[in-house]
């Protein structure tokens, strides 16, 4: 966690969160909206500057044990799940017969222990059919998530599981 | 350019539905839990789409290609799951729920 | 055709405003309130990009980022405030 048990020249001291320097230079060239030299140097000067510097609070970093996976998720799953959720979200909020809806709170067991893959997990149940994460337990083992209408507990627990979680599990590998 | 023309007026009409889908969400539903779904999700595509156009329309106005209303699309999707997270604590710590059946004891 | 898509548009998100603002004048409870307000930030959002649309001027883009950012901090201090009584521990 701390710099100095580290050899003086390695990776792990000076770029301790590759994927985060090559986000941080992407997300300086979009804000400042245009591609040019100086503009490169100063966002890899950022990218390798603010990881060095916020070291501390990302004590790990995430491994991606198959990225190939994580892009078809994300490109698969999860974008087309919002959309399929935006349209469902839209269908409820507009029926007539509001009263007719069951909202209802379900407690997801977790199998990952892994801190940021948790939080991810959460955001994805966010974003994605009728279900908003509200709370987790402070073992970690539990997450407790608000759903607009689920007629069947078990089922909506089921494809939290296996549809998020599990590719989620062998994503990060944990 | 027609061509372009339909496509950021279809995705800016759509987008505002949405967040006017949200809204009439956050107007009508009973009760704090089912009011959070509507700005959580259906806003934030509707806003992120209007951003996504917005890119598209400066694009095609010939001083090159213009990405960072991206940026505005990219920052709502990863915030907005993170305040109602906030929210939700917010509310069950002040006991707003009805329902404490499927919350195990902590 | 964009003129009137952008005015449709903007009208549909004055509409989603005021629904707001009945909520947040309205909610029964602060969380109602800051939900309200929250929604409030993003459409406003929307209001930017549709001026900057409409004047076909990007100078809009940094104060709707702006407001995106301001928007998320003050969601999750107040909400943080409300759980626990204290924004920073």
């Amino acid at each position: 966690m701390h710099n100095h048990k580290k050899p003086f020249l390695s990776a792990q001291r000076w770029l301790p969160h590759p994927l985060m320097t090559l986000m941080l230079i992407i997300i300086w060239l979009l804000l400042v909206n245009a591609i040019s030299f100086g503009h490169i140097i100063l966002g890899i000067l950022f990218g390798v500057a603010i990881p060095w510097f916020t070291n501390r609070f990302w004590p790990e970093r995430p491994k991606i044990a198959k990225p190939v996976q994580l892009v078809r998720f994300f490109f698969g799953t999860f974008l087309r799940d919002i959309i399929v959720a935006n349209l469902n979200v839209v269908r409820l909020t507009l029926q007539s017969d509001i009263s007719q809806l069951q909202p209802e709170f379900i407690a997801v067991p977790l199998d990952i222990a892994d801190q940021m893959v948790i939080s991810i997990l959460a955001s994805v149940i966010s974003l994605t059919p009728g279900t908003v994460s509200a709370e987790i337990t402070l073992d970690r083992r539990v997450l407790i998530v608000h759903g607009l209408d689920i007629p069947d507990q078990k089922a909506a627990v089921r494809t939290i599981k296996t549809r998020y979680e599990a590719p989620l599990k062998e994503i990060f590998s944990c | 350019m027609v061509v372009v023309e339909c496509i950021i007026s279809f995705f800016l009409i759509l987008g505002a539905f949405f967040a006017l889908t949200g809204s009439i969400g956050l107007y009508r539903m009973t009760n704090f839990f089912t009011r959070l779904h509507g700005p959580t999700k259906a806003t934030t595509l509707g806003v992120g789409s209007m951003a996504l156009a917005s890119a598209v329309y400066f694009s095609f106005q010939g001083n090159g290609i213009s990405l960072h209303e991206v940026l505005i699309t990219l920052f709502l999707f990863i915030t907005a799951p993170v305040s109602a997270h906030f929210l939700a604590k917010a509310a069950l710590h002040l006991r707003m729920h009805k329902n404490t059946e499927a919350l195990p004891p902590r | 055709m964009l003129n009137i898509a952008v005015i449709i548009a903007f009208t549909l998100i004055v509409i989603a405003q005021v629904l707001n603002l009945y909520r947040l004048f309205n909610g029964p409870s602060l969380p109602d309130r800051i939900l309200a307000l929250d929604n409030m930030y993003i459409d406003a959002i929307a209001l930017f990009i549709l001026v900057g649309i409409h004047f076909s001027s990007k100078a809009y883009f940094e104060a709707a980022l702006i407001i995106a950012v301001m928007g998320f901090i003050s969601t999750v201090a107040t909400s943080k405030y409300l759980t626990r009584g204290d924004i920073l521990e």
